[in-house]
C-alpha cells in the first residue's frame, strides 16, 4: 500500500467510515425487516415485502462496496447508490400517487419518512462521497 | 393506549430509561467530540462498555420473563429488535477502534443515537398486544 497517496483517496476512512457504518447499520435494519415479513406474512404484500429485500441487499452490497476502497469497490458503491437514490425518490412518489401499491411499510416508501429520510439522504451523501475521493488523472 | 402492558414489560423500566438516558448523553459528549476534532476518548470507550452491560442486563430480564411465561406482542420483532440491541454497542467499539480520529468520535454518535430508538421499538413490540 501506497500510504500517502492513497489513504487520502481511500472511501473507507475518516467520513467513509462514519459512512460505512450508517450504511451497516441500514443493512442490519432492512435485513431483519425483510426477512421477519417475508418470514411471517409474505402474501399480505409480496411487492413491497420483496422490495424490502432488495434494499436491504443494496445497503450491504453498498457498504462492502465502500469498505473495500479499490477501483472495484468504487464502481459497486456507485451503482449501489444510484440505484438506491432512483429506488427511494421512485417508491417515495409512487407511495404517495397510489398508496394501494404498497398496502405495507418499505424502508423507502415515502422517501424513507419512517427512519427519519435517512434512506433519502444516504444515497447522496455517499455519490457526495465518491465524488470527493475520486482518483485522479494518473 | 398502552399503559396495561406497559406495567408488566420487562422492557420498560427505569433500567430501559437508564440505558436510553446514558445513551443519549454519550451521544452528546461524543458529537462535542468530534466538532472539537478529537478522537474517540476512554469516557466514550467506558461508557460504551456501561451502555453494553445495562443492554445487557435488560435482555436478560427479557428473557427471565420469558422463562417465567410471558410473551412479547410481535416475538419475531421483539427479538430481533434484541439481538440487534446488544449489538450496537459492540459495532461502535469495533469501528471507533479502526478509526481513530474525529469521525471515530462521529460513529459513537451516531450509533449511540440509534440506540434508544432500538430500546424504544423494544418496548413497543412487546407491548403490543395490550394495546
Amino acid at each position: 500500500m501506497v500510504e500517502t497517496q492513497v489513504s487520502r483517496r481511500a472511501t473507507n476512512s475518516g467520513p467513509g467510515r462514519l459512512l460505512i457504518a450508517v450504511y451497516l447499520l441500514f443493512a442490519i435494519a432492512a435485513t431483519s425487516r425483510a426477512g421477519l415479513q417475508i418470514a411471517t406474512r409474505f402474501d399480505e404484500a409480496p411487492v413491497a415485502y420483496l422490495l424490502s429485500a432488495l434494499a436491504a441487499l443494496i445497503y450491504i452490497v453498498a457498504a462492502v462496496g465502500l469498505a473495500r476502497a479499490g477501483h472495484a469497490g468504487r464502481r459497486v458503491a456507485l451503482a449501489c447508490c444510484s440505484v438506491e437514490l432512483v429506488g427511494v425518490v421512485g417508491v417515495g412518489v409512487l407511495s404517495l400517487v397510489d398508496a394501494d401499491l404498497f398496502p405495507d411499510e418499505t424502508v423507502w416508501s415515502q422517501f424513507g419518512s419512517g427512519y427519519g429520510y435517512v434512506p433519502l439522504v444516504l444515497p447522496v451523501l455517499g455519490l457526495f462521497w465518491l465524488w470527493r475521493t475520486r482518483p485522479t488523472a494518473p | 393506549m398502552t399503559s396495561a402492558a406497559a406495567a408488566g414489560s420487562p422492557v420498560d423500566g427505569i433500567l430501559a430509561t437508564a440505558t436510553i438516558v446514558l445513551s443519549l448523553v454519550l451521544a452528546v459528549w461524543a458529537l462535542v467530540a468530534a466538532v472539537r476534532d478529537r478522537p474517540p476518548d476512554r469516557v466514550q470507550f467506558a461508557g460504551l462498555a456501561v451502555l453494553e452491560l445495562g443492554l445487557l442486563a435488560l435482555a436478560v430480564a427479557a428473557l427471565v420473563a420469558l422463562g417465567g411465561g410471558e410473551r412479547p406482542g410481535e416475538p419475531g420483532a421483539f427479538f430481533g429488535y434484541l439481538v440487534t440491541l446488544v449489538c450496537l454497542p459492540p459495532l461502535a467499539w469495533v469501528l471507533a477502534r479502526m478509526e481513530p480520529t474525529r469521525w471515530g468520535s462521529a460513529i459513537i454518535c451516531a450509533i449511540c443515537l440509534v440506540t434508544p430508538i432500538v430500546v424504544v421499538r423494544l418496548q413497543q413490540t412487546w407491548a403490543v398486544l395490550g394495546g
